[in-house]
C-alpha cells in the first residue's frame, strides 16, 4: 500500500489556492519549524463570507494535501461554516492519513481558527473565545 | 517513466550474477549443512566455501566468521557478548558516539537501561570522533569500544585504524558496524586492529536478511539466538544458504572491483555536491574528503525533506530524507543535529546514494530536478519568505 491515498496524492502535487492575499482580513499561522510544520492561511472576508482564501505551508506531504483540501472546503462558506469544520472532516476529504500524520490536519484546522480569530480581533467582532483553543506548539500538534 | 534509484545506502539492487549464484542452494542443492547424508554434506561444503571466501576478503581466518541475518543482528550479539562478557568481570563502560546507527544505539540504550555506562563521543561538524577523544574515554572498566566504519546518512569514514590500535593499546574489544563500508571501502581486519565486525550483504549488491560478523580468534562470543549447533555454537538456526552464498559472491565481487568502483562513484558524487552547492542556502552535510563514494546529503533551507522525497519521486527519482516525517519520530536525523544541524535545517534533508552503475546523465538530471523542487517548495513555504524578509535568519 501507498503511503498515500490518492487524493492526498492529488493534493500534494496539484495543491489547490496556494499563495497570499495582499491586505488579508485575517492571517493565521500555526506550527514550528523546529517540528518540521508551519501552516499559515491568508482570509478575504466579506459580508460574513469567506471570499477567498490561500495557504503558504513548509512541511511534508500530508501537511500540504491537508492545508489545500481544508482551503478547498472552507472558500465561499459563511465563517460559522467555517469554523465547524474539523480536522476529523479534513481527514476523512482525503480518503484518510496515516495515524502518524494526523497532527498535520489538526494544524491544518488550527489555521483557520487562527485566521478567523484574527480576522475577529482586527475588526473589534466579540468571539467566544473557548472556539480558539491556545496554541499548544509542539506539544500539541503531536498529541493526536 | 524512467526510474534513477539513487538510494543505495538503504539497499542495493542484487546482481544477476549473485542471483545466479543463489539459485542452485533452492531447488537443486537445498541440502541442510546439518544432515549427514550427502545432500546435506554438500551444502556444508558450500556453507565453508563462503566463509572461507568472506575471511578472503577481510583476511580474517574462516572460523573468525559466523554469518547472521543482517547488520542488526551482528550488531547487536556483538555489543551484547561484549557486554556479557565485561559484566563477568566487572567493567560495564561502553564507548560509541552520537552518530551510530540504531542497531548500535538502542542496542547500547538497552545497555544502560540494566546499569552500564554508556558514553556517546560527540563528533565534529563533518561527523568525525578522533583516535585522541577515545583514547581518553577509555577508563580501567571500559569493555567496548563500538564506532561505525563509515556513516550511513553523511558517509563520514571514521579512522578506524587508529581507533584500533588505541584500543589495542589499552586493551579494550573494538567493534566496528561496517555495513556501509563492506564491499566498499578497504577492509583488513588484521591491519585495521579491528576485533569484532557486522556487515550486511543488501548493501553491496547481495541479497537481503543475510549479513556477517567478524569475531577475532580469542574474542568471547556469546549467543543471541539459542538453539541446534550451527555456526559453532554460536548462533542457532538452519544456515540460509541460498543467502550466504549470495553474500559471498557479492562481497568477492565488490571487493575485486572495489577501486574501480569507487573511483566511478568519485566522479559522479563530486559532480552531484558540485551541482548542489549551486542551491542557494543549502549546504553539504558530511566531509568532503574521508567520505563515502557513494555518499551526497544537503540541508536546503526553508523546506521539509519528505515532501522533496515525494516530488523526486513523482519525477523518477528514489533517494531519502533525515526529516522526523520520514523517520517517523518527532526528531529529524540524530545524525544531523549531532553535527551541529538545527531541527529547522535538518527537517530539509536530502541523501543520494549512488551505487557504480548511475551515469552523469542522471546526475545532470538530479541536480536539474533538485533545484527544480527546491524552489518550488519555496515558493510555498511561510519559513522560505520569512527567511527572505529577514524575519527569520538564514542558518546555511
Amino acid at each position: 500500500m501507498a503511503l498515500y491515498t490518492e487524493t492526498v496524492m492529488d493534493h500534494f502535487m496539484n495543491p489547490r489556492n496556494v499563495g497570499s492575499i495582499e491586505n488579508a482580513d485575517g492571517i493565521g499561522e500555526v506550527g514550528n519549524a523546529k517540528c518540521g510544520d508551519i501552516m499559515k492561511i491568508y482570509l478575504k472576508i466579506e459580508d460574513n463570507i469567506i471570499k477567498d482564501i490561500k495557504f503558504e505551508t513548509f512541511g511534508c506531504g500530508s501537511a500540504i494535501a491537508s492545508s489545500s483540501m481544508a482551503t478547498e472546503m472552507i472558500k465561499g462558506k459563511t465563517i460559522e461554516e467555517a469554523l465547524a469544520v474539523t480536522n476529523k472532516q479534513v481527514v476523512d476529504a482525503l480518503g484518510g492519513l496515516p495515524v502518524h500524520k494526523l497532527h498535520c490536519s489538526v494544524l491544518a484546522e488550527e489555521a483557520v481558527k487562527s485566521a478567523i480569530k484574527d480576522y475577529y480581533d482586527k475588526n473589534g467582532i466579540e468571539y467566544d473565545k473557548s472556539l480558539f483553543p491556545e496554541d499548544m506548539g509542539c506539544e500539541g500538534c503531536h498529541m493526536v | 517513466m524512467r526510474i534513477i534509484y539513487v538510494d543505495n545506502a538503504a539497499t542495493t539492487q542484487t546482481s544477476k550474477k549473485v542471483i545466479d549464484g543463489m539459485l542452485p542452494y533452492m531447488y537443486e542443492q537445498y541440502g541442510n549443512p546439518s544432515s549427514l547424508h550427502s545432500v546435506g554434506q554438500r551444502a556444508k561444503e558450500v556453507l565453508e566455501e563462503a566463509r572461507a571466501k568472506v575471511a578472503r576478503c577481510l583476511n580474517a581466518n574462516p572460523n573468525e566468521i559466523y554469518f547472521t541475518s543482517g547488520g542488526s543482528e551482528s550488531d547487536n550479539q556483538a555489543i551484547l557478548s561484549a557486554a556479557e562478557i565485561g559484566l563477568k568481570r566487572g567493567k560495564k563502560h561502553i564507548i560509541s558516539t552520537k552518530v551510530e546507527h540504531h542497531a548500535v544505539l538502542h542496542t547500547l540504550n538497552k545497555l544502560k537501561k540494566q546499569g552500564f555506562d554508556i558514553q556517546l563521543l560527540d563528533v565534529d561538524k563533518e561527523g568525525f570522533v578522533t583516535p585522541g577523544q577515545v583514547k581518553d574515554a577509555i577508563r580501567d572498566d571500559t569493555c567496548l569500544v563500538t564506532i561505525m566504519y563509515a556513516n550511513n546518512e553523511i558517509g563520514t569514514i571514521m579512522p578506524i585504524k587508529e581507533i584500533g590500535a588505541v584500543c589495542r593499546e589499552k586493551g579494550v574489544t573494538f567493534h566496528t558496524d561496517a555495513v556501509q563500508a563492506a564491499g566498499h571501502l578497504k577492509i583488513d581486519v588484521q591491519d585495521q586492529n579491528i576485533d569484532m565486525l557486522s556487515l550486511s550483504a543488501h548493501k553491496f549488491h547481495g541479497p537481503k536478511g543475510v549479513g556477517a560478523l567478524y569475531v577475532k580468534k580469542g574474542i568471547f562470543l556469546s549467543n543471541l539466538i539459542e538453539g541446534g549447533a550451527q555456526e559453532r555454537n554460536r548462533r542457532a538456526g538452519t544456515e540460509n544458504i541460498p543467502g550466504i552464498v549470495g553474500l559471498s559472491i557479492a562481497l568477492e565481487d565488490a571487493t575485486e572491483h572495489l577501486e574501480e568502483n569507487n573511483h566511478k562513484m568519485i566522479i559522479l558524487r563530486d559532480k552531484l555536491i558540485e551541482g548542489l552547492s549551486q542551491i542557494e542556502h543549502s549546504a553539504l552535510n558530511g566531509p568532503h574528503t574521508n567520505r563515502s563514494a557513494n555518499n551526497v546529503n544537503f540541508c536546503f533551507e526553508g523546506i521539509e525533506g519528505e515532501s522533496l522525497l515525494l516530488l523526486l519521486d513523482a519525477k523518477g527519482i528514489c533517494a531519502s530524507s533525515g526529516s522526523a516525517c520520514t523517520s517517523g519520530s518527532l526528531d529529524p536525523s540524530h545524525v544531523l543535529l549531532a553535527i551541529g544541524r538545527s531541527h529547522e535545517v535538518a527537517h530539509g534533508s536530502l541523501r543520494l546514494s549512488l551505487s557504480e552503475s548511475n551515469t552523469e546523465e542522471e546526475i545532470d538530471y538530479i541536480i536539474e530536478q533538485v533545484e527544480q523542487v527546491v524552489c518550488y517548495l519555496r515558493r510555498m513555504s511561510p519559513v522560505w519568505k520569512e527567511l527572505l524578509t529577514g524575519e527569520r535568519q538564514f542558518m546555511l
